[in-house]
């Protein structure tokens, strides 16, 4: 019987160390952020980057991120898309629209109002 | 058999004193309506400044993806969605966050919409440092019947770190240098970062719950 509460105050021990090391602890990042949050304050600065710089800063933080496997956060097809629009190519804002959509579903109400609005 | 009940009863409730030991005491916060709302997608609307400083909106609400994301939310591209409300002729915070839930999600689809309001931004000369300090209050509302789901504030500055050790002329002359160097380098978008991360990443007492995309769902 003694044993009995001795085993169990014992296994509760690395319990109670694994909660008290939970408040500590740093979970790897879902996704790589790249540049993603720094272009989005340059857009809305608008006065230091041109529309192409910052394409082609995305564009670049994306390549790098495919090497290391780790999704791309979400909106970072969308805001590629909002960038390739006010460069006038409205292929390439449907094609990151439609990537956007398919790795975030549920982005779809916005994307489609977003499309829908690209189409008339 | 009884005092072996009492026993773990007893190591059940040092535990939990363990546990509840890494954060301060504060009214546990009521997640009833969270945890039935369960939201995906998150709305940011441009935040609110009351601060003197004009950058403090965009300053805020590009920093706010990164802690609602890693939490695993969807969270809907902020520049776009800024975009969306100009084009529909709302170009202040004060107009938009008049704007309905319900008209909101209609347009946006999400799930929830985050209110957020920027008390501090930025950087003050005060006596003999120079502090550039950001704080933000934020609420998660749920578009689709209004409720509100959470709120929290949070608060960084650029001195938790920085000891003063030179003398009363040492920290005068550091103070506007340190002001100086804050307001060239964009000091408070940097500050305002850690807020953010405060404000909204889930995991700690009264913050925000996981979201669906976290693999800490439902842990919390």
């Amino acid at each position: 019987m003694m044993t009995n509460t001795v085993f169990r105050f014992a296994a509760l021990l690395p319990l109670s160390l694994l909660i008290l090391t939970g408040c500590a602890t740093r979970q790897q990042p879902i996704y790589g952020w790249g540049n993603y949050q720094q272009q989005v304050y340059q857009y809305f600065k608008a006065d230091t980057k041109s529309n192409e710089e910052q394409i082609a800063a995305l564009e670049e933080s994306m390549q790098k991120n495919r090497s290391k496997g780790t999704p791309v956060p979400p909106g970072y097809h969308a805001h590629l898309g909002l960038l390739y629009a006010n460069a006038g190519k409205p292929d390439m804002v449907v094609q990151e629209f439609e990537t956007e959509k398919n790795l975030f579903p549920e982005s779809a109400p916005y994307m489609n109002f977003l499309l829908a609005k690209l189409k008339k | 058999m009884r005092f072996s009940s009492f026993k773990s009863i007893a190591a059940a409730l040092l535990l939990a004193v363990l546990a509840t030991g890494c954060a301060t005491q504060q009214k546990p916060y009521d997640y009833a309506a969270f945890k039935e709302s369960r939201p995906r997608t998150i709305l940011v609307l441009p935040p609110l400044n009351n601060s003197p400083d004009v950058a403090a909106t965009y300053g805020m609400m590009s920093q706010v993806t990164y802690p609602l994301a890693e939490s695993g939310y969807y969270v809907l591209p902020v520049a776009l969605v800024d975009e969306t409300f100009k084009q529909n002729g709302l170009t202040t915070p004060n107009d938009i966050h008049e704007v309905s839930p319900a008209k909101l999600r209609e347009i946006f689809g999400a799930d929830a919409g985050l209110y957020v309001n920027v008390k501090n931004y930025g950087s003050s000369y005060i006596v003999v440092n120079s502090v550039t300090m950001v704080t933000a209050e934020a609420k998660l509302v749920d578009l689709r019947n209004g409720k509100v789901l959470w709120e929290g504030s949070a608060t960084a500055s650029s001195n938790e770190n920085q000891n003063n050790s030179n003398g009363l002329v040492g920290m005068l002359v550091s103070a506007i240098v340190n002001q100086i160097v804050a307001t060239s380098t964009d000091a408070s978008y940097k500050i305002a970062g850690i807020t953010s991360s405060r404000l909204l990443m889930a995991g700690h007492k009264n913050g925000m719950l996981y979201g669906p995309r976290s693999p800490k769902y439902q842990s919390d």
